[in-house]
């Protein structure tokens, strides 16, 4: 049976080697010429508790976490239990024989990898028998493992050719447990290898290399899921003579501290999470207010308080949108692919550079540490754009009135020209504080007059004269993205319109919504965020939402989506 | 700068200590400035909120770069720019109400990261802005009209808290001398490391201490305020913790320790690791 994808699951308890074995799946097809994402679950907790790590393989790019499970690695009972209603028809179980036992005649077949390691000599191999095993089943060609394992443990050690025999063998004798058991779950197409360089990369690495591409040279930030990730990258990759990388004690510090760095003239940046975000708002509020280019990244997770740190949702949006008290909305671009993640980095430096002021990144836990296979980006081609700084004699006018017509005024930096105070009590043009009312007036529309200067994000238009148009935001597009190819397979009159700038939303995509008839919005939260944002400007939109934890499946929205269709129609 | 804009309405009260912490803050940074041929240029000026953080608008002559932020956060934004332009003359100013309340969670981070900033604190024992609250540091059982049964805590010892979280640098004085203030400011924008200067800058209107810290000796009331014995150690802790355990206020310099700032110990980690270009990064990923 030819198959388009296939999903893999590993499922058992945090620290088992779950993520390792997805991701050593995942970089052995990705070798081959396949396209991958891997997704994980787990709880918060630094050993144990249930966890999961999957990937799904397949000849085109993969878009979402797929709807069901064709070969589950069940590493003890109560994974089993938990993950066996995720298999599609004719999908196999493999579990864990060494933990328990299920009764005979059903989809699956046990084995002893433990027991199996070590007949290899190598203890250690125990996730590659299971590998092997699940290579039979997908008839996933062993030698493209066997590949990825040299390339693994070729270390320069005097013991890499005995690690690496010990691996193959696992990988061996796994396959053929797996082919004494009988079953399979079909072949997947030859793959097209890509003719270009790519890289395996998960969305907050790619968060954090974009920025690094814009020129980024400043970072602190404070450890909170899902975004610790991005300050351990920058600890380890953002070194150099005028870089600086920095753990502070609270997210009011990381805020003020790249306020004073974005002052000083430096690209700075910081990520956090909703409770963070929380923190920050006085201080973005004052970035806003003392126009101090600055980037937050907020990887979401569940809210409200603590909420669920490991777990999927999309609910900051009006948080970041409006984080601080006063006339502030704070720009917003909110990448729905490990891919837009790198570009969109890179876009927040730039967009912070342009209109000198706070940009906010939005991404989200189940894009934040999932790994993706995309082309290799071109630095040369990434724009790299730096604030205009002052130049001239003493005395400038740094808040004069602006209203989008010519160049904005340049920002004089320490050490230069044209010393002024950055002030966030309302001031007039040189920085000196003022409660008259034409300059609450004239710097308040400076402020938001400076939000037209944003543009050049990516969005997507297609279909835009249907009779339903599907618009997610942010991580939701994957999902979306699947279900709506699927729907106009199945001849549905749907159309698509994405942007990744939800603020300022680009002219071209603001006009497509408007014009729609019906907007849904696929979004993670309650409220239904973006969709109501979308209504307060007149755009006839309604939320698909969902709010358990984790992320959408692309048959679950083709199924509401259907609903509405067919309510829609009926009008 | 006040001069300069007719329209900016702020004013301090007559007879405001602060006024003669802003000549104090003049005369330092028009020394340091000339010692260091340090343009006024690298010198940057960070505010907290407050009738004292006003004084980043009052200061006389050439307008210095500054920020003038939000309460209680000057120590970090002073860390962002420190951390990220070694190269600036970094100045705190504010008063207890913005530093030792809401803004005390940073004075240890600060004091263990020994960041090169100095702050000038314009201790007046109330909130004088939002018309006479208590502060961090009002006595107990002062009436304010926040307090207006007598206020039910201890205050605050500034001295005690910079010399037990590790401020590397303690100078306490008052708003009266100017002169000899400056000499103090001057020297803790010359340490290298973490440095406070703690001077009682007494509000007019709210809580007049003028005549309680020089006393008045005509009659024979002893002023809270004493002078550091010249004898006094300011190299050796303990010392300097037994002395400001005298009741009071010390006047001269409590603390001084040379030690590794934070720059210099990014600087070690620079040295140890080497840099590595955008494109070198990236190309670890490639599959």
């Amino acid at each position: 049976m030819q198959k388009k994808d296939f999903v893999i699951r590993f499922a058992g308890e945090g620290g088992q080697g779950l993520v390792t074995s997805a991701d050593a799946l995942a970089r052995a097809a990705t070798s081959a010429g396949y396209f991958t994402q891997t997704f994980s679950t787990f709880p918060s907790q630094i050993m144990g508790g249930p966890a999961s790590s999957q990937v799904r393989i397949s000849t085109s790019p993969v878009l979402s976490s797929g709807d069901g499970v064709d070969v589950l690695v069940a590493l003890n009972q109560y994974a089993y239990d938990h993950h066996e209603q995720d298999l599609v028809e004719n999908g196999v179980t493999i579990y864990n024989a060494e933990e328990y036992t299920l009764p005979d005649g059903g989809n699956y077949f046990g084995i002893k990898a433990d027991e199996i390691a070590k007949s290899t000599g190598n203890a250690r191999a125990a996730n590659m028998v299971t590998i092997g095993a699940v290579a039979n089943l997908i008839d996933f060609s062993l030698t493209e493992v066997d590949n990825f394992i040299k390339k693994r443990f070729n270390r320069g050690r005097d013991n890499d050719s005995e690690i690496i025999r010990a691996n193959i063998e696992s990988v061996r004798l796994g396959a053929e447990v797996a082919s004494q058991s009988g079953f399979s779950v079909g072949k997947l197409d030859n793959p097209v290898k890509p003719d270009y360089e790519q890289i395996m990369v998960t969305g907050n690495s790619a968060i954090s290399l974009g920025a690094l591409s814009a020129g980024l040279d400043y970072y602190v930030g404070y450890p909170i899921s899902p975004a610790t990730t991005i300050l351990v990258w920058m600890e380890n990759n953002l070194i150099g003579s005028n870089k600086f990388a920095y753990q502070v004690s609270s997210e009011i510090e990381s805020i003020n501290a790249i306020i004073g760095a974005g002052y000083a003239g430096k690209k700075a940046m910081t990520a956090t999470a909703g409770p963070g975000i929380a923190l920050m708002s006085e201080g973005l509020g004052l970035a806003w207010m003392a126009e101090i280019p600055l980037v937050v990244v907020d990887v979401q997770r569940g809210g409200p308080a603590t909420g669920l740190p490991t777990k999927s949702e999309q609910s900051d949006l009006f948080a970041c949108m409006h984080p601080a008290h006063g006339d502030v909305k704070i720009p917003i671009l909110a990448p729905g692919s490990v891919e837009e993640c790198f570009y969109a980095a890179a876009l927040a430096v730039n967009w912070a550079e342009r209109y000198q002021g706070p940009v906010i990144l939005m991404s989200e836990m189940a894009q934040a540490d999932r790994g993706e296979n995309i082309p290799k980006p071109n630095l040369d081609k990434i724009k790299v754009e730096s604030r205009n700084v002052y130049s001239g004699d003493n005395g400038f006018k740094r808040y004069q009135s602006w209203d989008g017509t010519n160049e904005l005024t340049p920002m004089p930096i320490p050490g230069g020209s044209g010393a002024y105070v950055a002030n966030g009590s309302e001031h007039d043009e040189i920085g000196d504080t003022t409660h008259l009312p034409i300059h609450h007036i004239r710097l308040t529309e400076r402020r938001f007059n400076k939000l037209k200067l944003l543009d050049g994000a990516h969005y997507e238009i297609e279909n835009e004269n249907s009779q339903l148009i599907i618009s997610p935001w942010g991580s939701s597009k994957g999902p979306s993205r699947e279900a709506y190819e699927r729907l106009l397979d199945d001849n549905y009159d749907i159309g698509w319109i994405y942007s990744v700038a939800l603020n300022p939303i680009p002219e071209e995509v603001f006009e497509a919504l408007k014009k729609s008839k019906c907007v849904l919005v696929p979004e993670l939260n309650y409220q239904g965020q973006w969709s109501s944002l979308l209504r307060q400007d007149g755009i006839k939109a309604q939320s698909v939402i969902k709010y358990d934890g984790t992320p959408f499946r692309p048959g679950e929205l083709i199924k509401e989506i259907t609903r509405i269709f067919d309510k829609e129609r009926k009008k | 700068m006040s001069k300069r804009n007719p329209e900016y309405d702020f004013v301090w009260c007559p007879g405001c200590g602060d006024f003669g912490v802003r000549r104090a803050l003049e005369f330092a940074l028009k020394d340091y400035i000339t010692e260091h041929e340090k343009p006024h240029s690298h010198n940057v000026i960070v505010a907290g909120i407050g009738c004292s953080g006003n004084m980043v608008h009052l200061i006389e002559g050439d307008q210095p770069f500054g920020i003038h932020g939000i309460h209680g956060r000057t120590l970090p934004i002073a860390l962002g720019i420190k951390s990220s332009r070694p190269d600036l003359n970094t100045v705190i100013v504010a008063g207890d109400g913005d530093f030792l309340s809401i803004g005390a969670e940073h004075i240890g981070p600060a004091a263990q990261r020994n960041l090169d900033v100095t702050c000038v604190i314009m201790d007046n024992g109330v909130y004088g802005l939002t018309k006479g609250q208590s502060s961090p540091t009002s006595d107990i059982g002062m009436i304010t009209t926040s307090t207006p049964h007598g206020k039910i805590e201890v205050p605050v010892s500034p001295l005690n808290h910079y010399l037990t979280v590790g401020v590397s640098y303690i100078a306490s004085y008052y708003s009266s001398k100017p002169k000899i203030l400056a000499k103090f400011i001057k020297e803790a924008m010359d340490h290298r490391g973490f440095s406070i200067v703690h001077v009682q800058s007494p509000c007019t209107t709210y809580n007049d201490t003028y005549d309680l810290l020089k006393g008045k000796p005509k009659e024979g009331i002893p002023g809270l305020a004493w002078d550091i014995p010249d004898d006094h150690d300011p190299n050796d802790l303990s010392s300097a913790l037994n002395l400001i355990q005298k009741p009071g206020i010390p006047l001269g310099l409590i603390y001084k320790m040379e030690g590794k700032t934070l720059e210099d110990r990014q600087q070690e980690i620079r040295n140890k690791v080497s840099e590595k270009t955008v494109e070198s990064t990236l190309s670890e990923y490639i599959i």
